[in-house]
């Protein structure tokens, strides 16, 4: 098992030479205590998240484990260029299969993954979202397997969140332990809402003359992530809108303000495509813009990410992202792909079936950790279990190798111990393509457990990318 | 600013001013009911707040079911809890258009509120009520050191303004219809004690005496708290503050509205009348007008700003 802090030889492993010693200088003691002084901190700025269909406490704090993660300069340029790689051929994949198909026709993915996919729109063939670009913010969720083996576990092309974590988590960090920062050689991550406001300006929309305006638009405070949308909305100085501010006349899109109606040219919408317009998507929703994606379509107003960008990100898709790389790109493929087979495929899912209780079974279309096997640590009744839902719906399910995640030094009740972690940076594309150095590392808990979701009880880090 | 945020101040504002304003009426509450033979005096508060009508009619109502209504009942929408959960999701609704300071001081509000039981509540009532005065003062000193002097921050004033209004309003009218003495001058014992609750509940009892340094009059304490020009909680004074408020806005929108007019005739209005003239034309008629003006005020401000 690779340990990001101890070398096998006993000693520490160099990019953290720093936090050992800051740890050895603080003792235990000290740290439980300032451990609980941040979730104080989180919990007074009202930093919270709900969980879908949980219940219990509807603003759950995400718990935070002060130790920071930390990325060496070199290897943290390794994972930025794959980061950068992969957000790069996802978009040509989307405009691809919107337009002429051109990877589906050479055979390098077979035409029914896309076609049939439920993300898949039709309503967005043909046409040119400004700049080509579908998805502006890419989330990559990242697992280290040893010391040069980095692969990727998804990505996340619709809008993934996190990122006020990334933030909150670094900002937290700075006000409990200024001196650490002054004496280590970290990147700043303060740029990102400002490259994220850039990354937006730079698609607007045709019929945009000037400066556009941007809003951001959530589902409402009651969605889990709303914290992050007030909060990026503040640190771009724009709007939070939801869908009653918004309606459409004239071709364009306007939102009501105490001067009368303001227009609208860029739309960071956090909220499903199936709610963005309920003339074109769902008939039965209320919610959503009626007309915004006819105006959309007409060039009048630019959404990020675009409608149908999902289709890019399920998990039999994945599977093909290197291919992706490779048609498109013309380059190897930096990151791997973890090993995946697909149970709609007669010998694959004979080979699943048959290991079950070694594998991970993810539904397709799933996120968020639910409705996942973890094979090492399932009982036998849920192996039956889930061996009946892959043999009813094949289509449904993909398998993977248990992995080795890396593990990183927390403090848990008992001192200093190892957990596993993941990573999850953001990929900003618009005319550039743009990463802050730095994301999100989420930590699972409980010990030798793999899931580091939040809402499966998952906790964060900060992340630290050394400089040169 | 979107519609929908400039509402959420109006009515942060409001809640805020309302969840003081009933802290400010038990208080008066307790103090009038610690005198002997004290009676109805908790059936008044409950009539005064509004929002607990049916049991200021019930003579069976006890002193704790009505604190308990006013305090912590969820189902009153203007019970202090209430109040500081409502405040607490408008802010939650708008985080961008409010400071991280008044975020903090909304949520430690609904942090603390939420946990209190009704036996908790009865037993430290002085010093919940204190609680409760202190944090509004403590959200308006985050407002007023940190928020842009924008049009954000003119809607979060007219809601606490109108909100202000109306309570020293229902305050005056209660003492006067309900308790109205017979005599000219205000009696000792148990008659001096109830004014003197009235101006305590709206903090005014010294400031009373800066400007008339004399005895408590029923004119006297009418006319200091509907037209002096000088003390914030007065009608007047609250009203001025509303019409300048209004003025700002329509400078920097460059409209002027309906409820600019309203607010304008009030200012008039309490400007040229005097004490005497109010009383000979009946005080309770007077206060339920102006009550009455300043809920069509606040539905004219939300037309003329789509809201």
């Amino acid at each position: 098992m690779f340990d990001e802090m101890n070398a096998p030889d006993g000693g520490y492993r160099a990019p953290y030479e720093r936090i050992a010693a800051w740890l050895a200088e603080s003792g235990e003691g000290m740290l439980s205590q300032r451990q609980a002084e941040a979730e104080a901190l989180f919990r007074r700025i009202g930093i919270t998240f709900s969980v879908y269909g949980e219940g219990g406490d509807p603003e759950r704090l995400i718990p935070f484990d002060l130790i920071p993660r930390v990325f060496g300069a070199s290897e943290w340029r390794r994972v930025s260029q794959g980061v950068r790689q992969r957000a790069r051929a996802l978009n040509a994949f989307l405009w691809d299969v919107y337009h002429r198909g051109e990877i589906l026709k050479a055979g390098v993915i077979p035409e029914a993954l896309v076609y049939q996919n439920e993300a898949f729109l039709p309503e967005m063939v043909g046409f040119d979202p400004p700049g080509k670009v579908y998805s502006h913010v890419v989330g990559v969720d990242i697992v280290r397997t040893d010391a040069t083996e980095f692969q990727v576990l998804e990505d996340n092309c619709r809008t993934p969140s996190g990122v006020s974590y990334m933030l909150e988590n670094r900002e937290i960090m700075m006000r409990m332990f200024p001196q650490l920062f002054a004496q280590a050689a970290i990147e700043s991550i303060d740029e990102y809402p400002s490259m994220l406001k850039r990354t937006l300006q730079e698609v607007a929309p045709p019929a945009c003359k000037g400066e556009p305006t941007i809003v951001v638009m959530t589902p409402g405070p009651l969605n889990s992530a709303y914290y992050e949308h007030s909060f990026l909305a503040d640190l771009m100085g724009v709007e939070l809108v939801e869908a009653s501010d918004l309606f459409v006349a004239d071709g364009r899109v306007w939102m009501r303000t105490t001067r009368g109606p303001q227009r609208v040219d860029v739309i960071y919408r956090r909220i499903d495509d199936a709610y963005i317009d309920p003339l074109s998507f769902r008939p039965d929703s209320l919610l959503g813009v009626q007309g915004l994606f006819s105006v959309y379509r007409a060039g009048g107003v630019t959404l990020c990410s675009a409608p149908g960008a999902g289709v890019a990100d399920d998990k039999a898709i994945y599977i093909f992202v290197p291919e992706m790389i490779r048609f498109y790109l013309g380059e190897e493929p930096i990151l791997k792909n973890v090993p995946t087979w697909r149970c709609a495929i007669d010998e694959e899912r004979e080979h699943v079936l048959s290991k079950l209780e070694e594998l991970v079974v993810k539904r397709v279309h799933g996120s968020g950790g639910y409705g996942m096997l973890i094979g090492p640590s399932a009982s036998k009744k849920e192996i039956a279990a889930f061996r009946k839902k892959i043999i009813a719906h094949p289509d449904e399910y993909v398998a993977q190798p248990t992995l080795d995640l890396s593990t990183a030094p927390i403090l848990a009740e008992g001192g200093i111990e190892s957990r596993h972690v993941d990573f999850r940076p953001f990929c900003l594309v618009g005319k550039e393509v743009r990463l802050t150095p730095g994301g999100l590392t989420r930590v699972a808990l409980t010990k030798g457990s793999l899931v580091v979701n939040s809402s499966q009880g998952g906790g964060v880090k900060d992340t630290w990318v050394l400089s040169d | 600013m979107l519609s929908r945020t400039a509402e959420h101040l109006f009515w942060m504002g409001r809640y805020i001013e309302r969840a003081d304003a009933t802290a400010r009426l038990v208080e008066m509450g307790r103090r009038m009911a610690m005198l002997p033979g004290a009676s109805g005096e908790w059936r008044s508060v409950a009539r005064a707040s509004g929002a607990a009508g049916e049991l200021g009619d019930d003579p069976k109502a006890t002193a704790d079911a009505i604190i308990l209504r006013l305090l912590i009942e969820g189902e009153n929408r203007s019970s202090i809890r209430s109040c500081m959960v409502q405040a607490r999701a408008n802010g939650r609704a708008i985080r961008t258009a409010i400071t991280q300071d008044m975020w903090e001081a909304l949520n430690d509000n609904w942090r603390k509120l939420e946990s209190v039981t009704a036996s908790q509540a009865l037993t430290d009532l002085p010093s919940l009520l204190d609680w409760v005065r202190q944090r509004s003062a403590a959200f308006r000193g985050a407002t007023e050191t940190g928020l842009l002097r924008n049009d954000g921050f003119i809607f979060l004033r007219l809601g606490e303004l109108i909100e202000r209004t109306e309570m020293t309003l229902r305050l005056l009218d209660v003492k006067y219809y309900v308790l109205l003495p017979e005599t000219d001058v205000v009696g000792g014992g148990r008659d001096f004690h109830q004014w003197t609750a009235v101006l305590r509940a709206l903090s005014a009892q010294r400031a009373y005496h800066h400007v008339y340094r004399g005895d408590y009059t029923p004119w006297g304490i009418a006319e200091f708290l509907i037209l002096n020009k000088i003390f914030p909680r007065s009608a007047n004074f609250c009203y001025r503050s509303i019409s300048a408020a209004l003025d700002e806005l329509a400078m920097d929108y460059g409209e002027r509205h309906d409820c600019h007019d309203i607010a304008d005739q009030m200012v008039e209005r309490l400007s040229e009348t005097d004490i005497q003239t109010l009383f000979q034309s009946g005080l309770h008629e007077f206060i339920t007008n102006a009550v009455r003006t300043t809920n069509r005020l606040a539905s004219e401000i939300a037309k003329a700003y789509y809201f």
